[in-house]
């Protein structure tokens, strides 16, 4: 029965990235310039549009995967590089998808992983740059400030639900933008923004505080996949093999029968929204101590909605997060090399992404297209309350 | 006068000497009690006593044929008088407690009270500070219509049991729509109804995701925006960019100023001389509150939004009326993003909702769930906005970071659907799958 399940899941998701794929293909053929000329006479050559169509598809989804993973003109270090860059790219999306997906197993839906990465960067670029700690400390101690800042932030999303009923969608929303205008603010800041106060860029992490580069000074893979890859292990752990996990689970699986058998379901969704905002946190905090350095506006960039997706397509599983994280960083990092070598744009990842998730999101379209035979895969989210009101 | 003569005799009328109308509970009273009396220190101390030298002038101007003489009000007496107002409004709340009835006049009150002393404070740096009111509110109206059509939208949905959080999305998508057929096509018109065609084709995206395939709403709209903002991205940078002239000059829809009307002072310039986006959103406000508190439809839609199973059971069509309410919502977010591309600037740029979608969504929810309480969550949305933008030009006595004043709607958002400003309750069903 189990395996049986397993099996339409499994199905569900490749026919989901074919599906993308495919409209994705649609898409690339629409853009490219040479396909739409051949288009105009398709009525007297209608098989010239298909083959210039095919080389636009077939050039684009080659670079995505260069870009991604393996470059064939690139020798020595710098063929690590695409695969580098993937990882650089999933390590927030990890981090973050582990986040709403924890939120997620609890019956809470946290569209504020925006808000508390950018948190939890500002908290940890100020001990980066502020404080004066020996090596090992100083990265410890910037780390935590990280997780304390998206653990306050997401803290008060679940105080605020479990106390006054307050909605988490709303709540979470309302607090990123709070969250941005604290980030303007900050970076207008003396003491804050870099000298000479000209760009909106805070001071620089102190090198002790960084983390340290995996692969060697080219390469930009960092310290923090594995802290993300740690904190998959962390989320499996609680869930799987903890009495915490037991009860935040009993929460989202029913929060009625929690509350009758004893469960102090306010505070197990306190603890749920602020351990899913120290995660984000912590994704902020490796962004500024591992890729960028120091603060700007657009630290956060899409993580925070991008990991939605992950969380969704990871089926809220660790592993899964971890997965779909890595596809979806590739897909990041492909995008950058498919966009300057075939000038398709770097969004179509996006509308990618949005179609898996949305295929996956409805299993029974899924199964209505290919054709596969009924039953195994659960929609993705059906543990979230529905309403706005429970 | 005897006494009635048999305990069954009925008396000839009830005489209602008082009727007894319920206050807040003790502890919510203090709560917002000592809230206000906040607010009314603030006003007091921050905006009266550390005040400038110079008087406030408030002008009437914006451009109409008559006008209304200037106001000037001494720069520090105004805030502390309007300060004490708001004390005075606390103090009631915490000795006496206002009815809850009268929760929106006295949030009303004290929000005028401490706008209109900030204003005084921020004009009193130096003499002859002065500010137009009309500019202040035309650039209200201004950033608040595509939060109003969207907030519409997503009343609509929800009232007949749809969430719409894609309204960020059909924006998008809208303004997208509009300005690309508008160049096609040549003609602004065809873009106002090819961006109402195309929010309407998300909402309906929306809706047989939502409906027949029963996907978590909230997820969905989630999902839809990110494939709005990666399609609307993809499509600006692989058609746009690439051939401005044939894809993406539409030009601007231009003011109609109705005649007559547009001449009155105030209200002439800040109502009638607008384009014809913003005269659609008069329409619709007034259409969408009659039709949902007027007419069968309405009734239908609401009685689907709260107890889908009773309505089913009274033979009113659940899907069907959800159906066409979400891809009619739909429909006037788009219109909202008709008026972020061709209604305002013209041509469309990579993610030119920036977020409005979200904060119409808040408005909603600020405005619970109602046609008018959306438009005036809507118009105070787009007074901080309005406001944010002028305090950086006016000579206030101390650098106020607009940063701050940005984060106020969201606040205060946050802080209705805690509670503190009276309760808000949802449609019952809305978010529910049916059947």
């Amino acid at each position: 029965m189990r395996r049986l399940r397993w099996g339409g899941t499994w199905l569900v998701t490749v026919f989901a990235v074919v599906g993308a794929l495919v409209v994705g293909a649609v898409l690339i053929a629409v853009g490219d310039a040479r396909t739409r000329d051949a288009a105009t006479y398709f009525f007297s050559y209608p098989w010239d549009t298909f083959t210039e169509a095919g080389y636009a598809v077939r050039d684009a989804y080659a670079a995505l995967l260069q870009g991604a993973l393996f470059n064939p003109a690139l020798s020595g270090t710098a063929a690590l590089g695409p695969i580098s860059e993937t990882l650089v790219n999933a390590t927030p999306l990890i981090l973050t998808g582990l986040a709403v997906a924890l939120a997620f197993r609890v019956g809470l839906f946290n569209i504020g992983a925006q808000g508390q990465i950018i948190l939890g960067a500002v908290v940890a670029a100020y001990v980066g740059f502020a404080w004066d700690l020996p090596a090992g400390l100083h990265l410890l101690v910037a780390l935590l400030g990280g997780v304390l800042g998206g653990t306050l932030w997401g803290g008060l999303v679940g105080w605020l639900k479990a106390r006054t009923g307050a909605h988490e969608v709303i709540t979470t929303i309302m607090l990123n933008y709070v969250a941005v205008n604290l980030l303007t603010f900050l970076l207008g800041l003396q003491g804050f923004q870099r000298p000479p106060y000209g760009q909106a860029i805070s001071e620089a992490v102190a090198p002790s505080a960084r983390l340290p580069l995996l692969l060697g000074p080219s390469l930009r893979v960092h310290l923090g996949l594995l802290v993300a890859l740690a904190a998959a292990v962390g989320v499996w752990w609680l869930f799987t093999r903890s009495t915490l996990g037991f009860r935040l689970r009993a929460v989202g699986a029913n929060p009625d029968a929690a509350r009758t058998a004893g469960m102090a379901v306010g505070r197990l969704q306190v603890v749920a929204m602020a351990a899913a905002g120290g995660l984000a946190g912590l994704a902020g905090a490796s962004q500024v101590l591992g890729v960028t350095g120091s603060v700007t506006g657009s630290v956060a960039g899409t993580v925070g909605f991008d990991a939605i997706t992950v969380a969704l397509l990871g089926r809220n599983n660790p592993y899964g997060v971890v997965a779909a994280g890595l596809l979806f960083g590739g897909m990041r990092a492909g995008s950058v090399q498919m966009q300057s070598a075939t000038g398709v744009p770097v969004d179509l990842v996006g509308v990618l992404q949005a179609l898996v998730v949305l295929f996956i999101a409805a299993p029974a379209l899924v199964r209505a297209v290919f054709r596969l035979k009924p039953g195994g895969a659960r929609a993705v989210g059906s543990e979230l309350s529905a309403g706005w009101t429970r | 006068m005897s006494a009635p003569t048999s305990p069954a005799a009925v008396p000839d009328a009830v005489v209602v000497h008082a009727r007894v109308e319920p206050t807040a509970g003790l502890r919510r009273r203090v709560v917002t009690g000592l809230l206000l009396v906040a607010v009314g220190l603030v006003t007091v101390l921050g905006w009266g006593l550390g005040s400038g030298p110079g008087d406030a002038t408030f002008r009437f101007g914006g451009g109409a044929a008559i006008r209304l003489p200037d106001l000037t009000v001494p720069g520090t007496a105004t805030p502390v008088l309007l300060g004490a107002v708001v004390l005075a409004l606390g103090a009631f709340q915490l000795v006496r407690g206002f009815r809850l009835r009268r929760t929106p006049v006295v949030v009303g009150v004290t929000l005028a009270c401490f706008v209109v002393a900030f204003l005084a404070w921020a004009m009193s740096g130096r003499a002859g500070g002065s500010i137009d009111v009309v500019q202040l509110l035309q650039s209200t109206v201004f950033l608040a219509t595509p939060l109003v059509l969207g907030a519409l939208a997503g009343v609509l949905g929800e009232r007949s049991g749809v969430v719409n959080v894609a309204i960020e999305g059909q924006m998008l998508t809208g303004a997208f729509a509009g300005a690309l057929v508008a160049t096609l096509a040549g003609s602004l018109g065809a873009g106002v109804v090819g961006a109402v065609l195309a929010g309407a084709a998300v909402g309906w995206l929306l809706a047989v995701f939502a409906l027949r395939y029963q996907v978590n709403q909230v997820i969905l709209g989630v999902v839809l925006n990110a494939a709005a903002l990666g399609f609307t991205g993809w499509a600006y940078k692989a058609l746009m960019q690439a051939d401005t002239e044939r894809f993406n000059s539409p030009g601007v829809l231009q003011p109609l100023p109705i005649p007559l009307l547009s001449d009155l002072p105030v209200v002439g310039p800040l109502l009638f001389s607008a384009n014809v986006v913003v005269y659609l959103m008069y329409v619709l406000v007034v259409a969408l509150q009659v039709v949902l508190f007027r007419t069968r439809w309405g009734l239908r839609t609401r009685a689907v939004g709260e107890h889908p199973k009773a309505a089913a059971t009274v033979g009113i069509p659940v899907l069907r009326v959800r159906y066409v309410n979400v891809v009619v919502a739909g429909g006037m977010a788009g219109l909202a993003g008709a008026y972020l591309s061709i209604g305002t600037i013209g041509p469309f740029t990579e993610n030119m909702s920036a977020g409005k979608g979200f904060i119409a969504l808040a408005a909603v929810i600020f405005g619970r769930w109602s046609p008018k309480g959306a438009v005036a969550a809507s118009l105070l949305f787009g007074f901080f906005a309005a406001l944010q933008t002028l305090v950086g030009i006016l000579p206030t006595p101390a650098a106020v970071p607009s940063s701050f004043l940005a984060m106020l709607p969201y606040l205060a958002t946050i802080l209705a659907v805690a509670g503190f400003v009276g309760r808000v309750r949802a449609p019952a069903a809305s978010g529910e799958v049916y059947p």
